[in-house]
């Protein structure tokens, strides 16, 4: 089942085209990455979708809801956990989260069941009630996918998750992905092509707005004709085709 | 409901930085202090009479609100440079939820610089009397304008120039031209007549007549009518700016 689709989206910004005329379709419960170099054009897509910028043409549809005219119903379906760590760092980890359930109008025995489920889904119990000022760069990020996923989004975009953390707590977060793989559709974008190839269902490789390729990553590595992702991914940024 | 768990979040931010709040509050005993001292070596019949406790106070009290255009300009400018607002704009917040959320914490600031205020006022020599709490009632119309012209900064100017107008120019504009500290029919001209048109000398005016329990004046005057007027006013722009900036953005 078609959870998001994508309709010639397109932004253009002064003489940019940051995203030219981008088509595709995303199944429900999906992990979706969204590859490319820096400038691809992976987080102005994100932006469009979560209905942060509005396209310059084309539309896309988030469980059937349009993002030019049904923003208020796409915004109580998705969460967003952008590429710079979004809380608010002088509250603590709980503050957060009641926060941001308050925020999605949850009645407060379900945010503080949610708010259990989220601490130990992301392993997150040891600093609850600790500022995000205080905290590591990989607790604020899972605190901040922990603010993403309190109001049970169907959708969630990560642009990022992963920029600027250290080996362990990379790893760390990815498991915390891993942990929620299934239950909603995920549109991840990465620069680290093996973490993406392993958690990924399919990617889209993007190249100057435009999409390269989707596909598995046996798929992409097929078109591309070689048998390493990296390689693939390299070749077809290259050649640039489309 | 949504505007109060914000409200209950901006309220947390404010009372986290205690500095701003605790020198929003010291300053207009501070300033009572020192104008008293300067009064009390006037001998009686010389000086302006603006200096006198009871004319003195309701200019203090709209002089130091003046501050909250600088908390509320700083909130919403540090916000705007955080990643934070950009998730809470893909949640179902609407742009009032947002300006309510930033401007009511600020309201009980308000309300205690004006009892502080008149606190002080009464250890000088201000007679007590039941207009007291209706002149610290009323100082809410210009909390909510002075909140709401902050909020409209915030939404225009990043936090450094949020800083330098809202620290500067504005608590400037309310002390020359609010007739607190001299008479604008002093200077007289175009500076009085900038000063009425302008918000801050009605500010004063309207708490100086219900603190002297001329009620009617503050209406046959005009002052609450020019001040509710730039409080509506203000209040839409940030509305409508911010709903348009964050719709840039």
């Amino acid at each position: 089942m078609t959870e998001i689709k994508l309709s010639s989206l397109t932004k253009r910004y002064k003489d940019i085209t940051a995203v030219d005329g981008l088509s595709l379709e995303i199944e429900k419960g999906e992990l979706f990455g969204l590859l490319g170099v820096n400038g691809a054009g992976k987080t102005t897509t994100i932006k469009m979708l979560s209905t942060l910028t509005a396209p310059t043409s084309g539309d896309a549809e988030i469980a059937g809801f349009s993002i030019l005219g049904d923003k208020q119903k796409i915004r109580e379906r998705i969460a967003i956990s952008p590429q710079e760590t979004a809380v608010a760092e002088n509250l603590t980890a709980r503050e957060n989260l009641k926060m941001m359930a308050g925020i999605y109008s949850m009645d407060k025995d379900a945010a503080e069941k949610k708010i259990a489920e989220l601490c130990n889904a992301l392993s997150l119990s040891k600093v609850m009630d600790k500022r995000l000022k205080k905290l590591s760069g990989g607790y604020k990020r899972r605190v901040s996918i922990a603010m993403a996923l309190i109001n049970s989004p169907s959708v969630l975009f990560l642009d990022e998750p992963t920029l600027g953390l250290d080996v362990i707590a990379r790893a760390e977060l990815w498991d915390a992905i891993k942990a929620i793989k299934g239950e909603l559709t995920i549109i991840l974008t990465t620069h680290y092509l093996e973490e993406a190839q392993e958690m990924c269902d399919r990617l889209a490789v993007m190249k100057d707005g435009k999409l390269i390729t989707v596909g598995t990553d046996k798929e992409i590595m097929k078109e591309a004709g070689v048998d390493d992702f990296e390689a693939a991914f390299v070749k077809l940024v290259k050649e640039g085709r489309s | 409901m949504r505007w109060l768990t914000f409200t209950k979040r901006t309220a947390k931010e404010i009372i986290l930085d205690p500095l701003t709040v605790a020198f929003g509050l010291g300053m207009p005993v501070a300033l009572l202090l020192l104008l008293s001292a300067i009064n009390s070596g006037i001998p009686e019949g010389y000086g302006p009479s603006n200096f006198k406790i009871e004319n003195l106070t309701p200019g203090v009290n709209v002089f130091a609100m003046s501050f909250l255009t600088l908390m509320a300009g700083l909130l919403l400018s540090k916000d705007r440079g955080s990643s934070l607002l950009q998730r809470l704009l893909t949640t179902p917040l609407t742009a009032v939820d947002y300006i309510v959320g930033y401007m009511l914490p600020l309201i009980p600031i308000a309300l205690m610089q004006g009892i502080i205020c008149y606190v002080v006022a009464m250890i000088l020599g201000l007679s007590f009397t039941a207009n007291i709490f209706l002149a610290i009632l009323i100082s809410i119309l210009p909390a909510i304008m002075f909140a709401a012209l902050g909020l409209l900064l915030g939404t225009l100017l990043n936090e450094k120039q949020v800083g330098g107008i809202c620290g500067a120019l504005v608590t400037n504009l309310t002390a020359w031209l609010s007739g607190a500290w001299f008479s604008l029919d002093m200077v007289g001209g175009a500076f009085k007549t900038v000063g009425q048109i302008l918000p801050f000398y009605h500010a004063v005016e309207m708490q100086k007549a219900v603190l002297h329990g001329s009620y009617s004046g503050i209406f046959t005057e005009g002052h609450i009518w020019v001040v509710l007027g730039y409080c509506v006013v203000l209040c839409v722009l940030a509305v409508v700016l911010f709903t348009s900036r964050m719709r840039e953005k």
